[in-house]
């Protein structure tokens, strides 16, 4: 409102002014002394969290944070970071953007702007690494929040209707799957449409897959493009997932036509229909928001509850994948500095966890301050889990991940192609990763 | 005006003559053409205004045909949500802020181009006129950085404008009236090139300098094509996100209209069903203008200027 | 909500809505006021550039200048070393189904021939059938609407139009509900290669939504110049006896034949540069990736400006036989006055 008024009363002058020219003129930057600018992409119902998240830095420093939204992140960011017009801070739901911006040196490293003390003492070292794209030991990024992925979802009414048991190890999901579907009944929902990211549901499953079957040595090389698509390990994995699929995606409801057609966040629709379509569903712990909104009147526990995906080689129990949310500072202010400081913190992270929807990546935000049983639940996951690793098209090269997703929806509509596809990939790999 | 077929069709013929009959007929069958197609035209809107009253639960599991038979479950819910946005009134200033002057400018400029393209000769005239019309090729995603970086270079961002006393907009007004222009040009000059070249002459003849010409002959005689043009532009600027998003950025006092609305989704894409009311709230000020301008395409401007 | 803001603000509204016309027409005014000043010979030579340099300007900074740049860049690799035609080669080869190449057909075969014809066709069957009736502006405001409505927005509609339920289960999008009434399998409208891979069918959706949403424009053009059409000459043809088909043909078509050129050019200048629709839609998956789509994602998800910019000359020098034509046209008003 201030910055309005006193350009309604400059403005007087602009007529006179013949814009083509004066415009020109403006020069010397007038940096408000108070304020971060943030560029992130939480909106809708996110919105309220965050700024919830920001009201006690604003109320404590007197910073002001101008917060814009985006979803068209790549294009945003990337323009203003390359005209050199960047905002103070940018948060991202995966680290890859900003780990491009770390690689042309747009991002400022954060090592001795955060307390690297009380980072490591609260925050589980898989993270502060996954902060180090670089692997120079410069800490370029933050995490906050996390999801846990490998969630098998169901509904605990139509599994104990029907006598179905939970199963503990992968034989035993296969089991219950042929079980499933002599019932005449399809066991899986899967579907993986999401506009311009089409394909990542299906990502997360083949990830879930490689890790617990291959383990973190083979996902890791996965991950820094030294192991071929082509590899047997990595085939093994696609194939693991056509069982899961079945023979022309008949063990999934409505087959591929209708996995590729179908947004990823009505997955849970079918599951919930009486009777149900099918039995089960795997997606990360924010699933449940699209649950309770489709349909408001399910409640955790009672009608939805997850089981994590059983191990398939009992050498890797126990490995879990994890995303979440990351930032970066363009500009070194003091505010940012501030603001980075603070989003490190276990009383900044608790304000969204309390609020659902988010796990926090410092250890110590209690369990207790978790809004259900199924947010402690995975909380629980994330804190035990011996073996966590980040997403891994989420870290890969923008071309690999996008062709990552792409031929896996190929994969789903016809799996027959499978080695033409994992060639492709390989081609993929071999020049993603030279840049 | 655009009655006057229709009126002087039926009174040719004498009542129930065959010609009389043949006309009727022709006439139901223009009424059936142009209803049938403007059903099909709207069968997709009809489905989102229908969805926009709809609770979200019953839009993922049924067509929205089936909310117009009983049991009625209307609802108000999508557009309350929208509208509970805080800063909406700010959000629409701001659109309109940004698109008057992002329409004025390259309608003007276009139009000033567009009758020297049209009735003055200049070296490499039509090359240039071709320039102008391949440049309406270029992605705009292009020119994000070199502009943007122009911008930064000069001070044209909205915290250096408002110091120096400018709306924050001016970078915006500027850049969507470069990307405005080639179609306005090529459109206006196209216009103007086919006026009658006796009307030039006889303003020559009595000593009419352009100005006189251009203000007093070319414009008035262009309003059907002025009219079209205000419209698109203004359409496509109201409509604009990612251009207003690149040059003010999304902070809630500059932003416009479709920032807010963009912004009832979150990231993961939920909250899509609040876009259906959005369609309509945001479609009312273009549709304002779209009608408020249709009293220009009328008969017959061009036949009367001849004439007097 | 708050609107009290706008009636706050309504007198630096007005400001501008007035300001910026007073610096433009006092531009023209001044300029001209100094033209007049200047020996009479020189007049004709500098009079052209006062009135078009301010447009010059404006497409220079905006268009011209980045679009040099663009080209410089196509030819060199990411770190600025000259790479010839590296760029190009890399998009070009692996004809038909590697690089650019699926974009390619899809934006210059499918997209601009089909794109082009429906929403010229449509645009001028609309213009002319509403122009004869009394409702002319509500149903000219429903064909309108779609234009209206953002991407994002229209994207939602025609997602409850293809929307893909298996066969038995009840179809929630409008096409499937009506092909499934007619006992056929439900399609999968956007995913759909039909016919053998080729993928037409799901390319002709995605076109679909774009002829829907744009048609409002061809239709308003070209019923402007209708409107300009004098009177007199359709009352004349009308004495002489000829009817309304005759005198669609041999007086309405020829005098409107210009502006069709202009919409037609237009038109094939937007589909060749289609990205709205299949990014929001598809993102280029199964066969439907256009030019403008993949300069995008190369540009803002693979951050390889050089292959980027050797798409976006593909996408302009594709636009050339266009302009030719247009040069002829022009050049045929200008010989017949």
């Amino acid at each position: 409102m201030n910055m309005r008024s006193m350009w309604l009363k400059r403005s007087l002058l602009l007529p006179l002014m013949a814009i083509f020219t004066a415009v020109a003129c403006g020069t010397g930057s007038t940096q408000n002394a108070g304020t971060v600018k943030f560029l992130g992409v939480w909106a809708g119902a996110e919105l309220a969290n965050w700024l919830a998240v920001l009201k006690p830095f604003e109320d404590s420093t007197g910073i002001k944070v101008s917060y814009e939204a985006s979803r068209d992140q790549d294009a945003i960011l990337t323009s203003r970071v390359a005209a050199g017009n960047p905002p103070d801070v940018a948060g991202a739901p995966s680290p890859a953007l900003l780990t491009t911006f770390a690689k042309q040196g747009k991002v400022i490293a954060l090592n001795n702007i955060v307390d690297m003390t009380a980072l490591q003492a609260d925050t589980a070292p898989s993270w502060i690494k996954l902060g180090e794209p670089l692997g120079d030991g410069k800490l370029y990024q933050i995490f906050a929040w996390a999801d846990v992925k490998g969630l098998i979802w169901y509904d605990p009414k139509s599994f104990q209707s029907k006598g179905y048991n939970i199963p503990k190890t992968f034989d035993d999901l296969t089991a219950l799957q042929s079980q499933i579907k002599s019932s005449g009944t399809t066991p899986w929902c899967i579907t993986v449409n999401s506009g311009a990211a089409t394909g990542w549901p299906a990502s997360d499953w083949l990830k879930e897959i490689v890790l617990s079957q291959s383990g973190p040595d083979v996902y890791d090389k996965w991950v820094a493009g030294t192991q071929k698509w082509s590899s047997p390990e990595i085939k093994q994995a696609f194939q693991t997932f056509g069982q899961i699929l079945g023979p022309g995606g008949s063990n999934v409801y409505g087959g591929p036509a209708y996995i590729v057609a179908t947004d990823f966040g009505a997955v849970g629709t079918p599951m919930f229909q009486s009777p149900p379509k099918c039995y089960m569903l795997n997606q990360a712990s924010f699933i449940t928001s699209f649950f309770t909104s489709a349909a408001p009147t399910l409640k955790p526990v009672t009608d939805f509850n997850f089981f994590p995906l059983p191990d398939i080689n009992s050498q890797y129990a126990g490995s879990h994948v994890v995303a979440g949310d990351t930032f970066s500072m363009f500009k070194d202010t003091p505010q940012a500095r501030k603001l980075m400081q603070y989003l490190t913190t276990a009383d900044a992270q608790a304000i969204w966890v309390k609020a659902g929807g988010k796990l926090a990546v410092n250890k110590t935000v209690p369990i207790s301050d978790y809004p259900d049983d199924l947010a402690k639940e995975s909380a629980q996951i994330i804190v035990n889990t011996k073996i966590a690793k980040y997403d891994a098209t989420d870290q890969m090269p923008a071309d690999m991940k996008n062709a990552a997703w792409a031929d896996l929806v190929k994969f789903i509509q016809n799996q027959g192609q499978l080695d033409s596809l994992l060639a492709d990939l390989d081609k993929v790999q071999a020049a993603a990763y030279k840049t | 005006m655009s009655v006057a077929i229709a009126t002087r069709a039926e009174s040719t013929a004498a009542r129930w003559s065959v010609r009389w009959i043949v006309q009727r007929i022709q006439r139901s069958l223009l009424h059936v053409a142009v209803l049938g197609l403007t059903l099909v035209w709207i069968v997709p809107t009809l489905g989102l205004l229908v969805s926009s009253f709809r609770p979200t639960a019953s839009i993922l599991t049924t067509g929205w045909w089936t909310a117009l038979s009983p049991p009625y479950q209307f609802t108000l819910q999508n557009f309350q949500d929208m509208l509970a946005q805080s800063n909406m009134g700010t959000a629409i200033f701001n659109s309109f802020m940004v698109s008057i002057p992002s329409t004025v400018i390259p309608v003007t400029v276009a139009a000033f181009a567009a009758y020297a393209f049209a009735w003055m000769k200049f070296p490499a005239r039509d090359w240039i006129f071709l320039a102008f019309v391949g440049l309406l090729a270029v992605p705009l995603q292009l020119t994000f950085v070199p502009v943007l970086s122009f911008f930064v270079a000069h001070g044209i961002l909205p915290d250096n404008l408002i110091s120096i006393g400018l709306p924050p907009w001016v970078g915006l007004w500027l850049a969507h009236s470069g990307y405005g222009l080639p179609f306005s040009t090529y459109l206006l000059a196209n216009f103007f090139r086919n006026l009658p070249s006796d009307l030039f002459e006889s303003a020559e003849i009595d000593g009419a300098g352009p100005l006189t010409v251009f203000f007093r002959i070319v414009l008035p005689l262009s309003v059907p094509a002025l009219a079209s043009l205000v419209i698109f532009q203004f359409l496509w600027v109201w409509n604009d996100l990612l251009v207003a998003l690149i040059y003010v950025g999304g902070a809630p006092e500059v932003a416009p209209l479709t920032v807010n609305l963009a912004d009832l989704t979150n990231s993961l894409g939920q909250g899509y069903q609040l876009l259906t009311a959005a369609a309509f709230f945001s479609m009312i000020i273009p549709l304002v203008v779209f009608l408020s301008l249709q009293r220009y395409f009328v008969r017959g401007i061009l036949a009367g200027s001849v004439k007097g | 909500m708050d609107f009290s803001i706008l009636l706050q603000d309504i007198p630096t509204l007005l400001l501008v809505v007035l300001g910026v016309p007073v610096v433009l027409v006092g531009y023209i005014v001044g300029a001209e006021f100094l033209v007049r000043r200047l020996p009479d010979k020189n007049r004709p030579q500098v009079r052209p550039w006062i009135w078009v340099g301010p447009a010059l300007v404006f497409v220079a900074a905006f268009l011209m200048i980045p679009t040099i740049a663009t080209l410089i860049q196509s030819f060199n690799d990411n770190h600025g070393n000259f790479v010839g035609f590296a760029n190009y080669v890399s998009q070009l080869s692996g004809f038909p189904s590697g690089g650019a190449w699926v974009a390619i057909r899809n934006s210059i075969l499918v997209w601009l021939i089909f794109y082009m014809f429906f929403v010229l066709t449509f645009g001028l069957a609309m213009a002319v059938l509403f122009d004869r009736v009394q409702y002319e502006t509500l149903v000219k405001s429903l064909i309108f609407m779609p234009m209206a409505i953002s991407s994002v927005a229209s994207s939602v509609i025609w997602k409850f139009m293809y929307w893909y339920q298996p066969a038995g289960a009840t179809q929630t999008g409008t096409l499937n509900a009506v092909v499934t009434f007619f006992h056929h399998d439900p399609v999968a409208w956007l995913q759909d290669e039909w016919p053998n891979n080729l993928a037409i069918l799901n390319n002709l959706s995605l076109v679909t939504v774009a002829v829907w949403g744009f048609t409002g424009f061809s239709m308003v053009i070209l019923s402007a110049a209708l409107k300009g059409i004098p009177t007199d000459l359709l009352e004349a043809a009308r004495v002489d006896g000829a009817g309304e088909i005759t005198i669609f043909r041999r007086v309405i078509f020829p005098l409107m034949m210009p502006t069709v050129v202009v919409v037609g050019t237009t038109l094939v200048i937007f589909a060749i540069k289609v990205f709205d629709v299949p990014y929001v839609m598809t993102n280029g998956l199964d066969n439907t990736d256009v030019l403008a789509l993949r300069m995008y994602n190369l540009l803002y998800s693979s951050h390889n400006n050089a292959a980027a910019s050797a798409v976006a000359i593909v996408l302009l020098v594709a636009v050339v036989p266009v302009l030719i034509f247009n040069l002829r046209q022009f050049r045929a008003v200008e010989a017949r006055r």
